[in-house]
């Protein structure tokens, strides 16, 4: 509402006089200063994952606009198949763990979420608003707290006494014993975030389909999909980004299990056995990078909008 | 090239495979519980919507938590009781000493530079006319993984002795001012400043966009009608901007407590805790998976979960003012 007040031609005028805590022409300048600012590291990797190893470390990578002298070697290195200074077939069996984790650990979460989400806020029972308040809690319980036992879960499973709860799962070190902490994580957030979304969709609708005697999947599937897509992209994008960019999970899970390790948890290692190795470091970082961008560009403007969805008002 | 498609492809087989898996057993329970009718109805609906997040935060989150809390009170292997021996020696260890210090200085400082910087950038930009590629710029190590973040101001600490050419961004400027370049990271305490530069850097942005809608939804009428009043400047910012965006300006401020509590990405991958960095989130997982003493590690989880505590109780008590607003 106020956004379109805003927006109207003839009182942008007024509207200037009276937001002007600072110039227009200051504000752009301190702007654009820090947004330098805050690209100069990122340019410097860039950068530097298209020279030359030799001239990485006799030179700063700023050297590159004064001596134009780039190549692609980095690149091809660490996508040729042969063994890389001491990984076989270079960082590309990382590059599709990476996918292979994160994608599943954004499809499953979801799902369960929006149907949790859909339940809690048009399925109301007595303790669904506990259960709510709950939920909401577990979300910033640091997963620190839940590492151990979960561990212990997948290899050995749950006794009280010498009763077997749960048997062992023994999914230590496969996908599924990623994707399934994954899941598990990030629950809280995405039931939070889908329930601000789900519960502000409009009673009558809702009603209407109740009144023509659609059961609560028909509901689900035919109106709440449907309806919840900008909130469902939002979430997709924090997940992925939270998945991909994940190393305390990957390191945990997986054990040190290279056959599912992600580019991550894999960089990080790098970073010590790859020391010297600053042309291949730099080029992988940058791999690992530009995924996430890619996905977070693409979908920006969902990413805003979805998250802020119910909470700022 | 045939190894790495033998070894690779069945990976992507497990993808497509558990995804099919997952799709159809849903699809599965929701065809057979479509049947139900009459009064039966009901409670199946909510058993399959709500069942599987409830199981998965019971085994995933509640569960784990209530243990770790019992292995807290035991030994390394977790057969012995030990009371509260390893809270003891965790709030009085010579080496514990410096990482309490450091998540101290964490908290007290990231989240308010943060969120400051955030609120001063969403502020900036709303007098701008076009802000959408600074706003990008600013916005985009929000995307960036806190390993590659460690690498890329890897670029701006490095340090070489001296006789060999400065390729660190910090060190170059600090040479060409006329100052001796030191090995940043290994110094201390401003090594842990500089790895809170590197959170700061990365999750500015965040702090900004929040804070950006924010302000785009204070009114239109109450800015112009305090500017009428003459309000002009920090004024205007102190009396009307500011207590409107409040609430969003603690809710981020909070949501960067927790962040930074969590923190151990950035400290694994650029010092790997040593030279006097480390933290607790970071010291957990080496008491754990490095040192293999669960007490001592389930020791710090607790302590981190008692530190966002009140996080989350002034989180609940917002949600339910705004609910009861509603």
């Amino acid at each position: 509402m106020s956004l379109l007040t805003r927006n109207k031609a003839p009182k942008l005028a007024e509207h200037n006089a009276g937001r002007k805590l600072f110039g227009s022409r200051g504000a752009t300048i301190t702007v654009w200063i820090i947004a330098i600012l805050w690209t100069v590291p990122t340019l410097g990797l860039f950068a530097t994952s298209f020279r030359p190893k030799a001239e990485i470390s006799a030179t700063g990578w700023w050297n590159i606009f004064l001596h134009f002298h780039l190549t692609l070697g980095n690149y091809s290195a660490i996508f040729s198949t042969g063994t890389v200074s001491g990984i076989s077939n270079g960082i590309m069996p990382y590059v599709i763990n990476s996918f292979v984790i994160t994608i599943p650990a954004v499809i499953f979460p979801i799902t369960i979420a929006t149907m949790a989400a859909y339940c809690l806020a048009w399925v109301k029972f007595r303790g669904s608003d506990a259960l709510f308040y709950g939920i909401f809690a577990l979300q910033i319980v640091p997963i620190q707290v839940a590492l151990v036992p979960l561990l212990n879960l997948f290899t050995g499973g749950v006794h009280v006494g010498t009763v077997t709860v749960v048997p062992a799962l023994h999914i230590a070190g496969t996908f599924m014993g990623i994707w399934l902490p994954h899941t598990m994580f990030a629950l809280p957030l995405a039931i939070y975030l889908l329930h601000n979304f789900i519960s502000s969709l409009p009673r009558d609708l809702m009603e209407a389909a109740n009144v023509d005697g659609a059961s609560h999947f028909m509901v689900f599937r035919r109106i709440v999909l449907p309806l919840s897509v900008p909130a469902i992209a939002a979430f997709t994008i924090f997940q992925f980004l939270w998945v991909w960019n994940d190393l305390l999970v990957a390191l945990t899970f997986t054990g040190g299990t290279e056959g599912i390790n992600p580019l991550n948890a894999k960089l990080a290692g790098l970073a010590g056995t790859w020391g010297s190795h600053w042309e291949l470091l730099t080029s992988s970082a940058f791999v690992t990078i530009v995924v996430p961008l890619i996905v977070f560009f693409s979908l920006q403007r969902y990413f805003v909008r979805g998250l802020l969805a119910g909470s700022v008002k | 090239m045939s190894s790495f498609w033998s070894d690779n492809l069945p990976k992507l087989g497990q993808m497509f495979a558990g995804i099919a898996i997952f799709v159809a057993v849903l699809s599965a329970v929701f065809f057979i519980a479509g049947k139900a009718n009459g009064k039966k109805q009901r409670p199946i609906a909510i058993l399959v919507f709500l069942g599987p997040a409830l199981l998965l935060l019971l085994f995933g989150l509640l569960g784990p938590a209530i243990r770790t809390f019992v292995l807290s009170f035991k030994g390394s292997a977790s057969h012995t009781w030990v009371g509260f021996k390893n809270y003891q020696w965790l709030f009085t260890d010579e080496s514990m000493r410096i990482v309490l210090r450091n998540t101290v200085f964490w908290i007290l400082f990231t989240p308010i530079i943060t969120t400051g910087l955030g609120l001063l950038l969403a502020i900036l930009l709303d007098r701008m006319r076009r802000e959408s590629v600074a706003k990008s710029l600013i916005f985009m190590p929000m995307a960036i993984s806190f390993v590659g973040a460690s690498i890329v101001w890897q670029f701006v600490y490095k340090y070489a002795n001296p006789n060999q050419p400065q390729v660190g961004l910090m060190s170059s400027i600090a040479k060409h001012l006329g100052f001796e370049p030191t090995n940043w990271l290994l110094t201390q305490p401003l090594n842990t400043f500089l790895l809170m530069i590197i959170f700061v850097w990365s999750q500015t942005g965040f702090a900004m966009v929040i804070l950006s809608a924010a302000i785009k939804n204070v009114p239109t009428d109450v800015m112009e009608a305090s500017a009428l009043d003459g309000a002009t400047g920090w004024r205007l910012f102190r009396g009307v901007t500011f207590p409107m965006v409040r609430s969003t300006f603690i809710v981020v401020l909070a949501t960067m407590v927790v962040a930074t509590l969590k923190l151990f990405d950035i400290v694994r991958a650029s010092t790997g805790g040593n030279f006097g960095t480390s933290v607790l989130a970071n010291e957990m997982y080496s008491e754990v998976f490095i040192r293999y003493d669960a007490g001592r590690g389930s020791a710090m989880a607790i302590v981190l979960f008692l530190l966002v505590f009140p996080v989350l109780i002034y989180n609940i008590y917002n949600l339910r003012r705004e609910r009861s607003i509603k």
